[in-house]
């Protein structure tokens, strides 16, 4: 249906590792081209046509991505590298200035290493407290258990909406109604939600949001930190520099601008984050729930057929996402995936930058599929026709 | 891969040699993994008087690493740190497609093309790294 704006699809090529990143259609591509070939000046600063023009284009995206996740303002939406400097500023930035000994952070043993590694800094660096909400039997989190490790010393707690090994989606808007009425503040990881289904950080009522633009057709290089305005206006820059200051004087007086803008030093990603523009027009035109719905079907067709297969193992079968974790019996993750390479099939083996999930799962390792609305069922049963024998993966995956 | 060596390294990853963890304190433990992929592979090595007595293998890996720690075990096992060394430098010269002696090899031999596949060298050579760590904290 979409194929055909996808270049990478003219490849023989079956790309079922969308959670890594995903493709790009040719709108994304030719903006960024655009932008390098016909108006390549920098941002914030010229005071000239074309860079007037790299503003204008600059902040139409930020103003569509307010838009697409439904934030009040566009000072609530900052453009960093990726879905990993994000979070690492609103710890660094906030957190690090907020919390004290023995104030809690609650986690997850199923987040990614980005959701996890900048937290325990900044817990050995201010005494906080570290803790975990037990899931349950399909490692899951409910809204009870959560309950059952919030003390009044809860601080924060920083989970993803859709966990990237599992695929659970979480019932996020439960648990930031209860935390708020608990005086907790919420980070929500959307690098595997916002791609995949619409959110509303105004209904929902999120404090932080943060995703990256690779995962949602978008450019490497840009994501996204979303806070609420009052809490966006007390994050501290991590970066200082150029672009982000009002003035400074050698009595080491500094000045600094309004945010969003304070919170960007240096000169950002500008062709990805004009071409990040293309993608979200591109995601609106498909629409999100179509594309949650259209994930649904080729999930369920995806299960439904390795169901069929005795020796695969589905780790996450009462997930409701579209990512599908398996292991085939006695074979071990990454022989599979190299021996489904072979067949230009693209999945991802390992533990999924998830190291924690081995506690939950109690297994490492798994074969990850991660569909996107541009795949197909004719894909899937190629997989799965690689996937029956046994014998046959045995036999090449050498 | 001919069928020959791709039924060695199944047959090494099937029914791995010295496979057990070890929990005396006669053995050395060494742990061995592969920054870019997910193979981890804990060494338990015994020696005594420069003879390497005993070595088991335990932990998660592929099946090019597994084949490939219970052939090296096999055949080091009783050798004097001297041989095994000579063992091991052979081995590394054969991935390197540097001179090497195939007599020397037994069983390793199974991975003798494995240098067209770049990827999968760092697997084949994986239990070879930490074994030479070890030699080398038992000589200091
Ligand atoms: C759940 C989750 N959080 C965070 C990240 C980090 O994203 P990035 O590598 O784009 O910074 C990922 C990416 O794999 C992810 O899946």
């Amino acid at each position: 249906m979409y194929r055909e704006d996808f270049p990478m699809l003219k490849q023989d090529i079956i790309y079922l590792d969308n959670g890594a990143t995903s493709l790009k259609p040719q709108c994304v591509i030719d903006k960024m081209v655009d932008y390098y070939e016909n108006y390549s000046a920098n941002a914030h600063r010229g005071d000239y046509d074309i860079s007037f023009k790299v503003d204008l284009e600059y902040e139409n995206t930020r103003e569509l991505v307010r838009d697409f996740i439904n934030a009040k303002r566009k000072e609530e939406i900052v453009f960093t590298s990726g879905a990993t400097d994000s979070i690492n500023l609103i710890v660094n930035g906030f957190f690090a200035n907020l919390l004290e000994r023995g104030d809690e952070i609650i986690l997850t043993k199923t987040e990614h290493a980005s959701n996890i590694m900048p937290w325990f800094r900044v817990a050995g660096n201010t005494g906080a407290i570290i803790k975990y909400i037990p899931l349950d039997e399909n490692s899951f989190v409910t809204l009870d258990n959560l309950k059952s490790v919030v003390t009044p010393n809860t601080k924060v707690i920083s989970i993803a909406h859709i966990t990237n090994v599992v695929g659970d989606v979480r019932p996020i808007k439960e648990i930031i109604k209860f935390a708020h009425e608990n005086n907790i503040f919420v980070v929500v990881d959307g690098a595997q939600s916002v791609p995949h289904m619409s959110i509303d950080v105004t209904d929902l009522d999120i404090d932080f949001l943060f995703f990256s633009a690779h995962k949602m057709l978008g450019p490497t290089g840009v994501g996204i930190l979303y806070a609420k305005y009052e809490l966006m206006n007390n994050i501290e820059p991590i970066n200082l520099g150029g672009g982000m200051n009002e003035s400074f004087d050698s009595t080491e007086k500094m000045i600094l601008k309004e945010i969003p803008t304070r919170l960007e030093a240096g000169t950002p990603n500008i062709a990805g984050v004009i071409g990040f523009s293309e993608a979200i027009k591109y995601l609106q035109k498909v629409g999100m729930d179509n594309i949650e719905k259209r994930e649904k079907e080729l999930r369920n067709y995806l299960i439904e057929k390795l169901l069929t297969i005795p020796h695969i193992d589905i780790l996450n079968l009462e997930s409701d996402s579209g990512i599908v974790a398996f292991n085939v019996e006695g074979i071990f993750s990454e022989d599979v995936s190299y021996y489904l390479n072979k067949y230009n099939v693209c999945v991802r083996a390992g533990n999924h930058c998830a190291k924690l999930t081995k506690d939950v799962f109690g297994i490492a390792n798994s074969l990850r599929v991660s569909l996107y609305f541009y795949n197909t069922e004719s894909e899937i049963d190629s997989l799965v026709e690689l996937l029956k024998n046994k014998d046959k993966i045995m036999k090449e995956m050498l | 891969m001919d069928e020959l060596k791709r039924e060695i390294i199944l047959e090494n990853f099937q029914n791995p040699y010295n496979k057990e963890e070890v929990k005396s304190e006669d053995y050395k433990l060494v742990n061995t993994r592969n920054p870019n992929c997910i193979d981890n592979i804990d060494l338990y090595i015994k020696i005594e008087d420069n003879i390497i007595k005993d070595i088991k293998f335990n932990g998660e890996a592929c099946a090019i690493s597994t084949s490939s720690t219970s052939i090296m075990i096999k055949n080091l096992i009783g050798k004097s740190i001297e041989d095994a060394k000579r063992y091991i430098q052979n081995f590394y010269n054969m991935c390197d497609e540097l001179e090497y002696d195939e007599d020397l090899l037994n069983e390793g031999i199974a991975f003798q093309d494995i240098y067209k596949q770049s990827n999968r060298k760092n697997c084949a050579l994986l239990p070879y790294r930490g074994i030479l760590k070890a030699l080398e904290d038992y000589e200091n």
